[in-house]
């Protein structure tokens, strides 16, 4: 049940080799020189989850390639606007990336469906001590992993949810939730799109503080606030199901997915959103929320042209945008 | 909650702000937010960020030890406060009486805990598990002394941080 809240669950690891300057300060041979290293320690460790590993050069995609990248949340949009001696090694299912040289020399990333915090730790964890194994990480017993942000000491872990939470949306709780936040630690914010109401109401949680808490402890604090959040969303969904005109929109929003000719990828967000709070509620029973979930990136503009397989006009994008929904649904 | 400039529309983002060393919270409608300057903190967080992280940088401490470049990197102090971007692991040590109030700042008075590299014997005490009246090891009468170093500097008490220093990075080489 929690699934239907949580869409995905995301650790990052930020790391750096002690023996050479953080990316910041890297000229082109010295990034080059990093990602080898990296490579090699892959390469050098005969672990099943190292076979896994394939390494993308950058500058082989195409801009639309990177961008969607950008979209699957695989990789940040810093890492792929300069791809000067950057790396990325993914696995083949996609579920661990890992950006070379972006911020930091390495950056461990686990992305898993639904809500699995432990489940995605354990993953990142198993990564990053295979590139431990092979490699020396910039690391003080008081300041923890050393990173070229200040931000990111001590565990280097970032922890996120991604939550789906129409009705607080709606009901404009979001920002009362989002100051409280801060006092935990913790972060809100919009994953498509910032202000008051972000794209498809879809929103990232995800821990603040890296130093003087222990990766166990931080993931429990934010496991603990998800919770709370997924109960306040059910509660509020349950009162705004009571209303006739919320159910009047759900249904309303699957007749335009299904018809449209032509459909924005706001719009088509807007009612996606609407359709998956109608799924789980069972006001909708005949569309999988599987496929509602995969529509939400599907549906972006560089995945359109992916699939199109070259470049298109708004205009062009948005026509096959509405058939790409309407065949799926 | 109303925005606390406008006090019409409600308040979606929260400020954190340090002034001249005063700190201060607010929080403001998406419109103030613009007008004010912060509405890209969460839309491009990462370059505003940087910004944002200079600011507390300039609020630092003047440079006092005698380093003033880094080594192995190149990098001086002002340098990373202006870019909010440290250099090398190096640079943590050579500017740690500076990084210090920045740090403290982000994440409290703190100590690491948590994973450590296999090279690393030191493991740290899980926080949900710490005995309370267990005799203090090593690592926490340095990270005592160190709080005591960054009061005394605070202070601008430098003798007293010196002798500390140096007390300090004689139980670090024991």
């Amino acid at each position: 049940m929690q699934n239907d809240i949580v869409i995905s669950t995301r650790i990052r690891l930020a790391r750096n080799l002690k023996e050479f300057p953080f990316p910041c300060k890297l000229d082109a041979k010295g990034r080059k020189a990093v990602a080898e290293k990296v490579k090699s320690a892959v390469t050098n460790s005969n672990s099943a989850l190292a076979q896994q590993m394939v390494c993308m050069d950058l500058d082989s995609l195409t801009k639309i390639q990177r961008a969607n990248l950008v979209e699957s949340h695989l990789v940040s949009p810093e890492f792929v606007a300069d791809t000067n001696g950057r790396e990325l090694l993914l696995t083949k299912d996609n579920s661990i990336s890992v950006m070379v040289n972006e911020e930091d020399h390495i950056r461990i990333q686990v992305i898993l469906p639904g809500f699995d915090l432990d489940g995605a730790y354990n993953i990142a964890d198993k990564t990053d001590t295979l590139f431990d194994e092979n490699l020396n990480y910039a690391f003080d017993k008081r300041l923890g992993y050393l990173t070229q942000c200040p931000t990111n000491l001590g565990t280097g872990m970032r922890a996120s949810v991604m939550l789906h939470l129409p009705a607080l949306q709606r009901t404009k709780a979001i920002g009362r939730i989002a100051g409280n936040l801060s006092k935990l630690g913790l972060t809100i914010r919009g994953i498509y799109g910032e202000g008051s109401e972000p794209k498809g109401a879809m929103y990232q949680l995800s821990n603040q503080v890296t130093l003087g808490i222990s990766e166990k402890a931080a993931m429990e604090n934010l496991k603990n606030i998800t919770l709370q959040l997924i109960n306040q969303e059910k509660i509020t969904r349950e009162r705004l199901f009571n209303s006739i005109e919320v159910q009047d929109v759900v249904s309303r929003s699957l007749g335009v997915l299904k018809y449209a000719k032509a459909i924005s990828c706001e719009e088509a967000m807007a009612l996606l959103s609407n359709v998956r709070m109608g799924v789980i509620a069972g006001e909708i029973t005949d569309v999988q929320i599987e496929k509602i979930n995969s529509l939400f990136t599907e549906v972006q503009p560089a995945a359109i042209m992916v699939k199109a397989g070259e470049s298109l006009t708004p205009e062009k994008r948005d026509i096959f945008r509405a058939k790409l929904i309407s065949s799926s649904l | 909650m109303k925005c606390q400039k406008c006090g019409m529309r409600e308040a979606t983002t929260h400020i954190k702000t340090m002034i001249n060393g005063e700190y201060a919270e607010y929080d403001l409608c998406p419109k103030c937010a613009e007008q004010m300057g912060y509405n890209n903190i969460f839309s491009d967080m990462e370059s505003e960020f940087n910004n944002f992280l200079g600011s507390f940088f300039g609020n630092a401490l003047p440079a006092r030890t005698q380093a003033t470049r880094c080594e192995s990197c190149g990098s001086t102090y002002n340098e990373i406060a202006k870019t909010g971007q440290v250099g090398c692991a190096d640079c943590y040590d050579v500017f740690f009486d500076q990084l210090m109030p920045l740090i403290r700042r982000i994440h409290g008075n703190t100590a690491h805990c948590g994973k450590t590299p296999h090279s690393i014997e030191y493991t740290c005490v899980e926080d949900d598990k710490a005995p309370n009246n267990a005799p203090k090891d090593k690592a926490e009468q340095i990270n005592e002394l160190k709080a005591q170093l960054q009061e005394a500097v605070n202070q601008q008490n430098f003798e007293k941080a010196a002798q500390l220093r140096d007390k300090i990075k004689e139980m670090e080489n024991e």
